[in-house]
This record gives structure tokens, sequence and C-alpha cells, in this order.
């Protein structure tokens, strides 16, 4: 009913104009209102969802904390080491303890979170733009370039991601920004899919026929008229695999291919955790549940997305 | 149908070959002289000079790349650099263990979270559903070698109920399954929960009920045989995605599977061992995603209808 009332109130609100008339009408307007509107109507649909804005404010904490992590605490104390403190457990003074080397574990996590979230979020802004390209061409040029791409992409599929990832950063040597090309590079096939699927959905529709007839170039098509409009499952992917890409860089950092300590990065952490599970298991429990709890907020986030750009797929 | 699988398994050999090119050029670009790798850093030049013409390294990437897919095609991938056996004999002896792993790790996954999934959907905006949905959203934010260490801190070192690593009996597979287990149980619980939701709202289900049918025949009689049929192919393609991600689990449990060896082959840079570790996961994932088609064709009986229907046709038209 509400949707119904919303939608009745925007028809009131477009002014639609006498053929003689046209022009006389800015025709920046019309989208702009109509934009705004459906960002509002997608914003009240996500904060309807309870859980949904959880996720939203655990991530924004989160998110916070690594870009400021530096007004909190000194990049110099997470490197801090002093062995007379070592392997300490909960403290006043250090509230999740020391680690090995006498380096204060919640200092180190609040810095890892800029690493991690740096990875994550860089892998899939970069996956989703270069899948992008090649996703929207093939949905939109369609024949052999379709083909080609495509096949292309199923064969990348068919290799195992770890494998894939474990190779490229062997290949191109451990450092933060190898770890994210590589992680880059092994989504890129799931992105271009995606995005493909996205495009193959708007391609059709009489506005970009109409673009097409006004002589509008291919790229100016794909970025002004067809990626908006199959921008909302391209947003709940990207919102859904930060998460995963954080789980994954966490990985390769676990096995000792990813950032390197002393850095700390919540993988990294781990790893360097793991050889005193049984006499210090909080050197692993905390870097642990960080990477939980930013995987988990996420997926909320996504969820609650999801279901507000398109309430069809809501159950 | 036989046409639609020699077509399907024919396609998988250029694919395979496309594979090996990635990797092979992937291996290719890693740091390092293969000779001097494997001499070690106080060998002379003249002996690594030596190796590097023995191993064919002095010749063009693309000549040894060619050369190598014709030795791979007839069964021969080559000896490890670094432990001088058939690389062939090392993957087949490694390739039950993990295959053992999947299977338990995906047989936990299946039990746990299709009733689940049925039951938040059977269930819907119950408590139940509330409950199951939260639940697989923690799992799937949970990463599973972080778990593989929890389980072995409460497990091994403080209640001592369970082996924390190797494979000798029973017991050294359900900490490894549990770990590897917890996202697949996530996807499965859901997608079987929106698949479920879809098959109840259904016309046939509403007519089922509106004859009378008992909730339960509707439910498990009509609405589930239909609703399991896509998480036979999600379950499916979970399946290949662990058997690309036990290198974690493997190196946290020390289980000396298949991705501890692609691990250690990638760290030592022994192409012949990583090209045959990648054949094999590869041609395993391809061949899995095959049968998983053809059982589909054969359960869903659309589909077979589809394929029986084109045959008629063909013949008719002949």
């Amino acid at each position: 009913m509400s949707n119904n009332r919303e939608e009745n109130k925007m028809q009131k609100e477009v002014h639609i104009p006498e053929m003689e008339s046209l022009d006389e009408i800015n025709l920046d307007e019309i989208p702009k209102m109509t934009r705004g509107s459906q960002l509002k109507a997608v914003w009240k649909r996500f904060c309807r969802n309870r859980l949904a804005v959880v996720g939203l404010v655990i991530f924004s904490i989160i998110l916070l904390t690594a870009i400021f992590a530096g007004v909190f605490v000194p990049y110099e104390k997470a490197l801090e080491q002093n062995i007379a403190i070592r392997n300490q457990t909960s403290s006043a003074e250090h509230w999740l303890g020391t680690d090995n080397y006498g380096r204060d574990i919640f200092f180190r996590i609040i810095h890892g979170a800029r690493y991690s979230l740096l990875t994550g979020m860089g892998a899939v802004a970069v996956g989703i733009i270069c899948g992008g390209i090649l996703g929207a061409l093939a949905g939109f040029r369609g024949g052999l370039l379709d083909t080609i791409i495509m096949r292309c992409t199923d064969t990348l599929l068919c290799i195992p991601f770890m494998l894939l990832v474990l190779a490229l950063v062997a290949a191109l040597g451990t450092s933060l920004t190898n770890v994210l090309i590589a992680l880059m590079l092994a989504m890129l096939p799931t992105y271009a899919r995606v995005i493909r699927s996205a495009v193959l959905t708007v391609v059709d529709a009489d506005y970009i026929e109409a673009s097409r007839s006004c002589g509008a170039k291919i790229w100016r098509i794909i970025f002004k008229h067809v990626i908006p409009n199959a921008v909302g499952p391209i947003i709940v992917q990207a919102t859904m695999t930060v998460g995963t890409m954080i789980i994954w860089a966490a990985g390769i950092s676990f096995l000792g291919m990813g950032i390197q300590p002393p850095t700390p990065e919540w993988g990294a952490m781990l790893s360097e955790g793991k050889n005193f599970i049984t006499t210090t298991p909080h050197l692993v429990l905390y870097p642990g549940l960080a990477i939980a709890i930013t995987a988990f907020s996420l997926n909320l986030m996504g969820d609650g997305l999801r279901d507000a750009l398109d309430p069809r797929l809501k159950d | 149908m036989i046409k639609y699988v020699i077509k399907r398994i024919l396609i998988i050999i250029p694919m395979l070959v496309v594979v090996m090119f990635i990797i092979y050029s992937i291996m290719e670009m890693t740091p390092g002289e293969p000779a001097r790798l494997i001499l070690g850093t106080n060998a002379s030049q003249e002996a690594v000079d030596q190796l590097t013409i023995e191993l064919g390294y002095d010749r063009p990437f693309l000549v040894r790349y060619a050369d190598y897919v014709v030795n791979a095609f007839t069964g021969d991938f080559g000896e490890s650099w670094q432990t001088g056996r058939s690389v062939f004999q090392e993957v087949l002896i490694r390739f039950p263990t993990t295959i053992k792993l999947a299977v338990f790790a995906m047989a936990l996954a299946v039990l746990i979270g299709i009733p689940l999934g049925i039951l938040s959907a059977v269930k819907q905006y119950s408590v139940f559903d509330g409950v199951g949905t939260t639940f697989a959203m923690v799992m799937a934010s949970v990463p599973s070698f972080w778990l593989a260490m929890m389980l072995i801190i409460l497990f091994s070192v403080k209640l001592r109920l369970l082996p924390s690593f190797g494979t000798g009996s029973f017991a050294h597979y359900i900490l490894p399954a549990v770990s590897m287990s917890c996202a697949e149980i996530a996807v499965l619980l859901r997608f079987t929960r929106t698949t479920m939701v879809e098959e109840i709202r259904q016309d046939y289900v509403r007519t089922a009920r509106a004859k009378g049918q008992k909730e339960n025949k509707v439910v498990f009689g009509h609405a589930l045989p239909n609703a399991l049929l896509p998480v036979i192919t999600v379950t499916g393609t979970e399946f290949c995605g662990m058997l690309g991600g036990v290198v974690t689990i493997e190196t946290v449990f020390s289980i000396n599977g298949v991705g501890m060896l692609i691990y250690n082959s990638i760290l030592q840079k022994d192409v012949p061992m990583v090209m045959g570790c990648a054949i094999f996961l590869t041609a395993s994932v391809m061949l899995m995603m095959l049968v998983i088609d053809i059982v589909y064709a054969f359960i869903d009986p659309r589909i077979k209808a589809r394929y029986t229907r084109a045959a008629k046709g063909g013949k008719a038209s002949e």
C-alpha cells in the first residue's frame, strides 16, 4: 500500500510536458528528482531491516577506527616490543593482553583494521572496475566478444581460487599491493559474470535503444545508462565480497604469503600466534574475532542492501 | 543426451590446456632460477647451467609449455624438482586424503544446512527462522582456519578429546571437517531456505492444501523434492570450491593432502608439482560439474523430458 502511495506521489510530482514545450524543459531535473526519491526509498527500506542497521553501525565503527587509528594510538605503539611483558593476558593496561614480543594486541588490532579493510575494499573496488568493464562489454556487445570473454571467465573459474591466489602472490612477491592484485585477479571472472548478467537485464530497454538511435557512443551508453541502471546487484555483490576478501586476505597472510610481520595485519597476527595456541590462545582469539565481526557486519549490510535495492528478492 | 555428455567432455580438453597455460605462465613469473633453487645458493655456476639445460630451461617458454602439454596428455606429468619422485604418483597418494576430508565436510554441511534451511522456510518469520538465518550469517563470517584453531584449543588442548593433527583414524578428520563445513553450512542453509520458500508459494502446493492434504505431506511430499533440485547443483559447486580451499585447513592440522602439497610446492617453486596438482584439481572440478549436470538431468523429469523430446524430434526430422 505504502509503495503505491509513494508511486502515485511521484507521478504527481513529475510534470508531463506538452510536445510543443519540450525545448523549454530542463531535462536534467527529471532524472535528478527520480534518483533522489529512489535513493530515499532504498534508504527507508534499508532502515526497516534492524539487523542491516546493526551491521552498518558496527562496520561504521570499524571503518572510523581504521581511518583514525593514528589519532587513537600512534602506529609506533603497535610495533613497540617489550619482552618483559610478553604473552600477558587481559589487564587494565593491556586490554587484550600482549603478544610474544610484548606488543599490545589491542593497539595492533586497531592498526590492523587499516590493512584488512584496505585489502578487502581495495580488491573489490579494483575488481569491480575491471570486471565491470569486461562484463559490461560482453553483455552490451554480445556476439563473438561475449563468447570469448565468457569462455575466459569460465576457464578461470575452474581453477581453484586459493591455488590461483597463492601462485599469483608467489609470482608477484609478498606485499599489500600484490595481495590486492592477486585477490582482484582471482575475483575478476566472478565480477565480470555478475555485471554481465546485470547489464543483460537492461540492455534491451527502450531508453538504451533511444540513446543508441541518438548516436551515443558505446562507452557513454555503458557508463551513463547501462551501469547506473544495473548498479543494484553490483553493490550487493561488492558488499558481500568485501567480507570474503578480508577473510581470504587473512588466509594468505596466515599462510605466510601475504603481508609480513611485524605489520599488524589480522591474518599476519594469526600466523604469528598459531605456534603458541596451546600456551597463549589469546594471541589468535582476538585477531580472529576482529575478522569475524567485520565480515559479519558486512554480511548483514549486504543482506539488507539486497532487500532494499530489490524488494522482490525479499522472501 | 549422449551427444551432450561427449560435447561437455571434449570441452574439458581445451579448457585444461588454457588452465595449464595460465598456471605455467604464473610459475614462470615467480622470481628465482629453478636450477639455483634446486641446487642451493652454494652450488657452482657450471652445475647450475648444466641443470638448467637438463630441465630444458635454456629453451623458449612456449616450446617448454608445448612440450609439457604433450607429455601431460600422454600421462607424463614429470618429476618433482624437490623430491625427484613422479608427480603423478605423489598427487595420487595424497588425493584420497583431500577427497575424504572434503566429503566428510560436505556431508556435515548437507546434514546440518539442508534440514535447518527447510525448518527456516517452513517456519518462516518464526524464532526458528530468525535463529537459523542468523546462525548462517555467523557461519559465513567465521574464517575456517581461525575456527580450526579455536576447535583445537577446546577439543584437543583443554578437553583432550580429539587429535589436533594427522590422519590416522576417523577421529583425526572430525575437527578439520567441522572447520571446513562452517561456510558450506551457511551457503546450504540460506539456499535451501530460499528455494523452499519459493516452492511453498507455488500454485500446486496451494492446490494440495486446498484438497485437504496433510501439511507434512504437502511440505515433504510435494514441495521438498522440487526445492532440493537446485540445492544439488549448489552442493556440487560448493564441493568443488572446497577442494580448492583445503590449503589452510590442511596446514593448520598438518594433513598430508593435495592442499599442503600445493602450498609447499609453490613456496619451493616446484613447477612440475604445482602444475600436476593444478591439473588434478581443475580436472576434478570440471568432471564434478559435468557429473552434477548429468545427475540433475536424470533427477529432474522436466530436463529429462526436454532431452527425450529433442531426441525424438531429431529422429522425426531425419
